[in-house]
Formats: structure tokens, sequence, C-alpha cells
């Protein structure tokens, strides 16, 4: 059952939290590129004219108007659909944001197949693969509203300095967390305990892992869930014990598995206790139209794929 | 500084410049001289600023978006007090405060990274609506090269500075006519930069931009609504007789310390 205050929409919980930050901190700017009607933030500009600039086409221009707005001391959110806050504005994350040192936030909605029929041009199974290699940078993908509202209100905050991605579905978001939930960036959930395997998710994958721990136990596998909404910095710590106390990993990630959370978890395991691991992901396919749930299928993003990898040894 | 004082202040940045890229023997010593008198004019007169305090938030604030220019603005900075003298031979120096492309986390005075060329303006966009929302009366001024202009981010920037009307906002654009490869009109003409930049809804002007009086009066004009450029016009190398010659050929170049002393003679 859902709670009452507890938005079904991801984009909701976005603008809400953003309009609740911005009621008390004038830092608080939002910034779009032409997609305000999708992000969810209308709300927020209709409330707040002025901090909210709509930077039309132009996801270069808007990465760098918003690295300017850091530069005197605002706290700039700035959303594009993935591909596009990413793919498209790579230069301008690397040099006017992160290796000038500044402070922003930027939105990469529409993660993966969630972009369902936007197809392939609008599809990212890379964004996290291409921001990765910048430095200092951190890259996060919450899995439900409350995840979403708890992290986006963080980094509303003096606590976080620098550059943050943060990949988020745009509608509905199978409900995982209650509301009061607490997340510490960097660090990793454990959702429900296991001893055969540990299945890391994050995202959309989350609830599929959920899904897929429920059909394992049936079979009497006892299967660990963790929610990596963290893929940088990664939680070296957990995964080490992860290891050491299931000597197994599935990971399962709506991205390419070439540059994604798997091959994140993969160089930590390899360093600190080698196991094996399945890898459920994109394998390095574009995208297509489709409903969410028939690209699930066809990219092998579901929790029977996850319970096909628990038995593929 | 009145005029003749910035004409001299203009000398003593160009023979500074020279004197700090002599240590290295080499560098962007064509883009570096083509500014010198804009430098002059912004620091000398028009910029409000205070070396004390690089980060008053008041300040008016510089985008040098043609990074590797930044040997000129050391030479500036230095001369105005954001550092010591001494400071100007790390040019280069691995581990050094002076970069060959300008970095804000590096040196005193450098108010943005710069040198993947075509997003300072973007960059100098978020600044000037930053200082219009939060109310501080300063202005935020770009550099950026002709052939820098090659790059489309520009043009996206032009768009939005007129769409939020930042009136607080000045561009130069500083027409060396030379990009790396050689001559801009036979890599990539850009045609005729006031009218395509007037076109996007800007107030523009055209000075000598090795006119330091003609320079400053285009700066005591823009007071308008709405954003302004200057376009400079300028010579590539400029004062550097043997930087001048090897047109386009001097986008970066090496030079011996002879070299240096002997044009250093004539612009004294």
């Amino acid at each position: 059952m859902k709670k009452e205050n507890s938005p079904t929409l991801m984009r909701e919980a976005l603008c809400n939290t953003l309009i609740s930050a911005a009621e008390k901190d004038a830092r608080i700017i939002a910034l779009d590129a032409d997609l305000v009607s999708s992000s969810g933030m209308k709300p927020f500009f209709k409330k707040f004219p002025d901090r909210a600039i709509n930077c039309g086409i132009a996801e270069a221009n808007m990465m760098g108007v918003a690295a300017g707005l850091s530069l005197v001391g605002k706290i700039p959110f700035a959303h594009s659909f993935g591909p596009f806050a990413t793919r498209r504005s790579c230069d301008q994350i690397f040099i006017s944001q992160a290796y000038a040192k500044l402070n922003v936030r930027i939105i990469g909605s529409d993660p993966g197949v969630t972009a369902a029929y936007n197809g392939g041009t609008h599809m990212p199974f890379e964004d996290m693969a291409i921001l990765r290699s910048i430095p200092d940078i951190t890259l996060l993908e919450p899995a439900d509203p409350i995840a979403l509202a708890d992290i986006v209100g963080k980094l509303c905050g003096d606590d976080y300095y620098g550059i943050y991605y943060i990949r988020m579905a745009r509608k509905e978001a199978v409900k995982v967390y209650e509301t009061g939930a607490s997340f510490t960036i960097g660090k990793g959930n454990v959702l429900r305990d296991g001893k055969d395997v540990t299945i890391f998710a994050s995202g959309i994958m989350v609830a599929e892992a959920l899904l897929a721990a429920d059909q394992l136990s049936e079979s009497g596998v006892s299967a660990r869930v963790v929610d990596m909404f963290t893929w940088k910095p990664i939680d070296v710590e957990l995964i080490a014990k992860c290891a050491a106390e299931t000597g197994r990993f599935i990971v399962a990630e709506n991205h390419n598995i070439y540059g994604g959370l798997g091959g994140a978890i993969a160089e930590v395991t390899a360093k600190t206790h080698p196991v094996p691991i399945e890898f459920v992901g994109v394998k390095d396919r574009f995208g297509q139209v489709g409903k969410q749930s028939e690209l699930q299928e066809i990219y092998g993003l579901t929790a029977a794929d996850i319970v096909k990898a628990a038995a593929s040894r | 500084m009145d005029i003749q004082e910035m004409k001299d202040f203009a000398k003593q940045i160009r023979v500074t410049t020279l004197r700090e890229l002599a240590v290295p023997g080499f560098g962007h010593i064509g883009g570096a001289m083509s500014i010198v008198e804009t430098l002059a004019v912004l620091y000398g007169k028009y910029l409000k600023h205070d070396p004390k305090n690089p980060l008053w938030a008041e300040r008016d604030k510089l985008v040098l978006s043609k990074g590797h220019s930044g040997p000129a603005l050391y030479a500036t900075l230095a001369l105005r007090g954001y550092f010591p003298m001494e400071m100007l031979t790390e040019l280069n120096r691995v581990g050094g405060r002076l970069p060959s492309h300008v970095d804000r986390t590096k040196t005193p005075g450098i108010d943005m990274t710069a040198g993947s060329l075509g997003q300072g303006l973007s960059v100098a966009c978020g600044i000037a609506l930053g200082d219009r929302l939060d109310g501080r009366d300063c202005r935020t001024y770009c550099i950026v090269g002709d052939g820098e202009l090659n790059e489309g981010q520009n043009w996206e920037a032009l768009m939005f500075a007129a769409q939020y009307n930042l009136g607080n906002l000045t561009l130069f654009v500083d027409n060396n006519k030379v990009q790396l490869d050689g001559w801009t009109n036979d890599i990539m003409s850009i045609g005729n930069i006031k009218a395509k930049i007037q076109e996007f809804g800007w107030n523009v002007l055209s000075v000598d931009g090795h006119d330091v009086e003609a320079v400053s009066n285009a700066l005591s004009g823009v007071v308008a609504p709405i954003p302004s450029a200057i376009i400079l016009d300028t010579i590539k190398g400029k004062g550097a007789e043997f930087a001048e010659a090897a047109a386009p050929n001097n986008h970066h170049m090496t030079f011996t310390a002879e070299q240096i002393e002997s044009v250093i003679k004539e612009i004294l």
C-alpha cells in the first residue's frame, strides 16, 4: 500500500523536493533544456520564475550556465534526458564543472529502457560509463521516489560540494522504501539478507532483484539484495563484506554491462576478494522503441533473468 | 588610469608577458599578444576588483575563454599585485601555479578555468545571471577568440544571453584572424562577426583592439540593457615582431631568449 505523501511518480518527488528546498534557500536554481513538460518541474518553474532557467535545446550551454551559477554561490540542478545530459554535454561537465571544481547537480532522466517509446536515440545505456571516468564526480541512481527525494534533498544542502549526476526514471517506480528511509551517499543499502549469493542492483533493477530473491528462496537459494544506488564512489567495504560472506555476485543494471555497475564492482572484488560474478544488463546493444516491460524482456532485465543468472553456475 | 597610463600599462603587460614566455621558451605567444591592450583597459580602469581579495563577491568577473592566452593575463595579474612577479617563472612548470591554460583552482585572480574552446561564454552567462539574481552591482566580461567562434556552443550562449537580457555581460572577440592551422578565412571562415552577433540580439561595437583609447571608449559605451559585444580588430602576435611575421603559424611557437630580448628592446 502506498502511503500518503509518498508520490508515485519519480518526477513529482523531484519537483516537490526542489520546491521545498527552494522555499528555504534562494541558492537553489533549476535549469532545463526544453524538457520542463517532461521533467515534472513545471510547478517549480511556475513558483520560482526567476530561479527556473529554460535554456532551450542547448544542453552544452546549459551545463556551462550551471557552472557559472555555481561559481557565484548558487546550487544549480540541470535536467535533460540522460543521453543529452551526458553524451551531449560530456566536455562541458568535464571542463567547466568538474575540472573547474564547481558545484553542480545534473539530473539525467529516462535511463535505459525507461525511455520506452522514445527509442534508441533517447535510451542511455552508456550515461554512467561516460561520466564515471571523470575524477571526483558522484554517480547516483535512486530506486524509487522516496530514495530520490531523500538524495535530492541532501544535495540541496551544504554537506555536498562537487558534481553529482542523478540518473532517474521519470515515471512510475515500484515502491522499495518506506517513508522516512534514509540514505548515505557512497553506501549501499542491504535490503534483504542472504548467504548464498549477493544481488547488487540500482534503479529499476532493485525491484527486479527483490522479486528474484523471493523466487530464489522458493528453490532454496538464500540471496542477499543490495541497492547500490551510488555507483561512484563505490562502497568498497560493503562489496568486500558481501564477497566474503556470500561468495558469489550477480549485478543487475539497466545499463550497458561495459562500463557499468558490474564492472565497477568487479574492479573492487578483483582486488579485495575475488568471487564469480554474473552480469545482468544490456549486452553492448543499442536501444529501440517499445513498452518498458517488453524492452526489459528483450534486453534481459527482468527478475527471471536474475534467477537464470543465479542458476547458471 | 587615464589613456596614457593605460598605454604604458599595456606596454608593461606586453613586456612582462614576453619575459614570462621566455622562461619556458615556448608557448601561445600569438593570442597572448593580441589581447594585451584589452587587458590593460580592463585592469587599468574598468574592472571592479581587489587584488587582496580575489574572491570578493562584488567584483567584476573575467572569463578568459581562450584560455591559452593565460600568459598575458598572468602578467597583468602579477603587475596588479595578485601575486609576486617572481611567480611568473612558474609558467608551464610541472606542479606550478601558472598552467598553459587558465585554471581558477591554481591562480589567484583567475575567475574561471578554460582551455577547451567554446565553453567560456556559457559560464560567463551563468555568472552574470547569478550576480543579477542576487542583486550584485557587477559585470562579467568574457574574451573569446575569432577561431574559437567555430565552436557551436558560443552561438547557444549568444542566444541565451539575449533571451535573458544579460545587460551585465560584455563579450570581447579577439579577431586576430588566425587559428591554429592557419588564417581563419582559409580554415573555417566565420564571415561578418559583427552582423552575426547583432542578429543574435546583442549590442555590438567594432574597434581597433590595439588602440587603448578606442577600446576604452567602447567599454564606456556598454550600458545597454542587452548584452554587449566588442569586436577587437587585432593582430596575432602583436608587438613581437618575429611572432607577427610568422603568421599564420604563430598560434604556438618556440623562441629563444635573444629573440624575446630583441623585441622587448623594440617595444621599450
